[in-house]
């Protein structure tokens, strides 16, 4: 191998080589996938030359699926096989679903989130959601003719974790690699921005089938700040569908209709509501299985006069984030409009009043997260260099722990910029102490009871000490897909106690293992080959970032001998590679990682240093 | 080489001080996410990531410390071993509570007659006592290095800290229908 050094850091010394990511926004009502091509970020349509995969999935009882288009169009008539919206059940319980009962599905109520009873076996809306991301995912690897080395998947901002960590276990099911989860508006934030150069403060109002959220972000020079978010994570476009609904019911004098008419009136006024967009009156007409016929006329006034609480209940998050940020309306220097259900003009004159200024809506509203994702996908592959944009992004909700009495402490406030750690001490209570129990929550309230519950466990071990000698640290650590992990450590007689929690509603590796070989029972896959081609992406993504390390580092950084050493893994490695063994594979990537974490350490020294050389560096002892 | 615990300030290449240069802050801390952001490793190996994630969440506490201005002067004594929140220094001036009182009733009658426009008022108002606090406390800490009188003044600055964050509740409420 050459030796060359790198004067500029970031550049890959790797023959230049396209790495296939893209960006996916898994959407309550659609979703898409997109990919840079040609340094442009493009939609990737069907082969129906079709942008949109409606989020629909419907089950058969042999255990295949139909996702997209044919799924909508059956939802009226299998109903309680063809999920509609699952987004909405993403991360929640039975008691988090104000409307179950007026769902056509059999909800269980399963610890953490709630499953779904279908002719093909009880599912979980992450598997739901893995279905979708697989068709997109094959019509991805269609259009771009290969392998995808990763994806960034887009999650509302106001999700909480159990959301998130849904949807990336959702992926993880798909057979994909999530390089990010991505916030909506930040991804729309980047599409916007990068494409009209825009500096200062901007607002991203983001109404989406099922969920609504509002950022406020500050561009400066390549840098994208999130200075608040806020916003509503069951408020929709749905919700206006499901307003026209009931109307519907009351002006034909219906009550009780099956789930195979509401499956088809839902159709209906999703239909006129999207009409209303372009007519001031439309007409809706429907026979349903009895055969009574529905025909009404719906203005626009009638329209926004029922879904008037609905435009005002997105305000509020405004405001919100507005103080948050300590800004005022006018401070805004653009809002992005962004999702489908923003087309509505009562949306746009409200948003406009609030903000005063007319809202900037010369992106498609359907396709600009996804676009947004696919170029932050591209970055994160590696195929750019480091004179690249940067997101500073944040955490929607408040994380604490349970104290005495029910309340909550708070220990990372919302708004924190991810990713984050920070510490705090707790004490016992009693004499003797010997475990202490850890309940972490997400929310605003000083309750307990009113902020959502992540995760439970017990820190056991505690030497006995009289009350409040003991000291628990417990520190809370947010990564940067803003996914949250907690550990607990005695920190007072020098024994440690450590327990890492990943929250109770995650996936546990073997459920996730239990339901891909479920999934590969119908396709026919090789669980094996398919384990061995995972290790092998792996070993190979270690094998090129150490070959780019030792390039530009190998020289300043290491002694010949160190060198030598990480060459001689790298080596190993490649032998492994070359090979079908996957126990070989998983040893070598193994040893080739602890074998260079001094080497990165010191690269990521080199880095800061870098970083600080142009500022004031005299009291530095660099 | 670079270590953890090198203070807020020298991370930034910043000279300990109360007042600072908000912009200079904003570049430094632009320019070293720019280097070290786990972004700039998502390709990278295992033991980079991870250390990337450190620094980053090591970088985001000290920007987190040094902007606001109440945990800045707090972190700028606690580095001379004053303790200024510590439970045992609770003694306040007696003129200081009683316009404390005030303050709470005003909070008080706004709240219950739902007056947004008094809680407005009371919003610039409790602002410009807190920046005429911000500049005793960069007179005391940066000129007179006066530690123990800072300390009072950094109590102060809490309770008007706590205070206006109870003004933005109270807002938020009447805001909330």
């Amino acid at each position: 191998m050459a030796l060359l050094q790198i004067a500029e850091p970031g550049l890959s010394t790797a023959p230049h080589e396209h790495r296939l990511a893209v960006g996916i926004d898994l959407g309550t009502t659609n979703s898409l996938v997109a990919t840079v091509r040609n340094g442009i970020a493009v939609v990737l349509n069907d082969e129906h030359g079709r942008p949109l995969l409606p989020s629909v999935v419907r089950y058969h009882r042999d255990g295949s699926t139909v996702v997209g288009y044919e799924a909508q169009t059956q939802a009226s008539r299998d109903p309680h096989n063809t999920i509609v919206s699952v987004k909405r059940f993403m991360g929640r319980g039975l008691k988090d679903l104000p409307d179950a009962t007026t769902l056509p599905y059999q909800f269980v109520d399963a610890p953490g989130m709630v499953q779904i009873k279908t002719v093909a076996g009880v599912k979980s809306p992450v598997e739901v959601s893995a279905e979708i991301l697989k068709v997109l995912k094959a019509r991805a690897e269609a259009a771009l003719g290969g392998e995808l080395i990763g994806a960034v998947i887009t999650v509302p901002a106001y999700f909480d974790d159990a959301q998130r960590q849904a949807t990336k276990d959702a992926a993880r099911l798909a057979g994909l690699n999530v390089l990010r989860l991505l916030n909506e508006p930040t991804a729309a934030a980047i599409a916007y921005g990068l494409d009209n150069a825009a500096e200062g403060i901007y607002a991203v109002y983001d109404l989406g089938g099922g969920t609504f959220d509002i950022s406020i972000l500050r561009l400066t020079k390549g840098v994208f700040e999130v200075m608040a978010t806020n916003g509503d994570s069951a408020l929709g476009g749905d919700d206006f569908d499901r307003r026209i609904y009931c109307w519907m019911l009351e002006k034909s004098g219906l009550h009780a209709i099956g789930d195979h008419d509401k499956a088809l009136l839902m159709g209906k006024a999703r239909e006129a509501k999207e009409a209303l967009t372009e007519h001031p009156e439309v007409r809706i007409t429907a026979v349903l299985s009895g055969g009574e016929l529905i025909d009404l006329a719906l203005t626009e006034q009638a329209f926004n006069d029922m879904t008037e609480s609905l435009v005002a209940k997105t305000l509020l998050p405004c405001r919100k984030a507005l103080r948050d940020a300590g800004l005022r309306p006018d401070d805004v220097k653009g809002v992005v409009m962004v999702g489908g259900s923003t087309r509505i003009p009562r949306i746009q004159a409200a948003v406009g009043e609030f903000f005063g200024q007319t809202p900037l809506t010369n992106l498609d509203p359907d396709k600009v997260v996804a676009l947004g994702a696919a170029m932050q996908a591209n970055v994160l592959a590696g195929n750019k260099g480091q004179d690249d944009w940067l997101l500073l992004d944040v955490v929607p909700l408040s994380l604490g722990i349970e104290t005495m009495g029910g309340l909550t402490e708070k220990i990372i406030p919302r708004n924190s910029t991810i990713p984050l750690a920070r510490a705090q001490e707790f004490t016992t209570y009693k004499d003797g102490q010997s475990a202490m129990a850890i309940h972490v929550v997400q929310g605003e309230r000083e309750l307990v009871a009113d902020c959502r519950s992540l995760a439970r466990f017990e820190l056991r071990g505690i030497p006995p000490m009289v009350a409040g000698a003991a000291r628990i640290r417990v520190t809370f650590q947010v990564d940067a897909d803003g996914l949250l992990s907690v550990t607990a450590r005695e920190m007072s007689t020098g024994v440690e106690s450590h327990v890492e929690v990943k929250p109770s509603y995650g996936l546990t590796d073997d459920e996730v293992a239990r339901m891909l070989q479920d999934s590969y029972a119908h396709a026919q896959d090789d669980m094996a080959a398919r384990n061995l081609a995972e290790a092998k992406v792996d070993g190979r993504r270690l094998a090129e970032a150490t070959r780019n390390a030792l390039a530009e580092d190998g020289d300043n950084l290491l002694t010949a001998e160190e060198r030598a050493a990480i060459e001689s893994l790298l080596q190993a490695l490649e032998m492994a590679l070359a090979g079908d063994d996957l126990q070989a594979v998983k040893r070598a990537t193994d040893a080739l990682n602890k074998g260079t974490v001094e080497f990165a350490a010191r690269r990521m020294d080199a880095s800061v240093k870098r970083a600080l050389r142009g500022h004031r560096l005299e009291e530095i002892d660099v | 080489m670079l270590d953890f615990n090198r203070n807020h300030f020298e991370l930034f290449g910043l000279s300990p001080a109360f007042a600072l240069s908000r912009e200079s802050l904003e570049r430094a801390y632009r320019d070293i996410q720019a280097e070290i952001h786990p972004d700039r490793f998502a390709h990278a190996g295992e033991a980079e990531q991870r250390l990337a994630m450190q620094w980053t969440a090591r970088v985001n506490e000290a920007y987190q410390t040094l902007r606001q201005p109440f945990e800045r002067a707090r972190y700028l004594l606690e580095l001379q071993g004053v303790h200024a929140m510590d439970a045992r220094n609770t003694a306040m001036p007696a003129d200081f509570l009683v316009q404390q009182m005030e303050w709470r009733e005003r909070l008080e009658e706004a709240r219950t007659a739902k007056d947004f426009a008094a809680l407005q008022r009371m919003e610039s108002d409790t602002r410009a006592q807190a920046e005429r606090l911000e500049r005793q406390l960069a007179e005391l800490l940066d000129e007179r290095q006066d530690y123990v009188q800072a300390a009072e003044v950094l109590r102060k600055y809490r309770f008007m800290d706590k205070l206006r964050l109870e003004i933005d509740q109270a807002m938020e409420e009447l805001d909330t229908p």
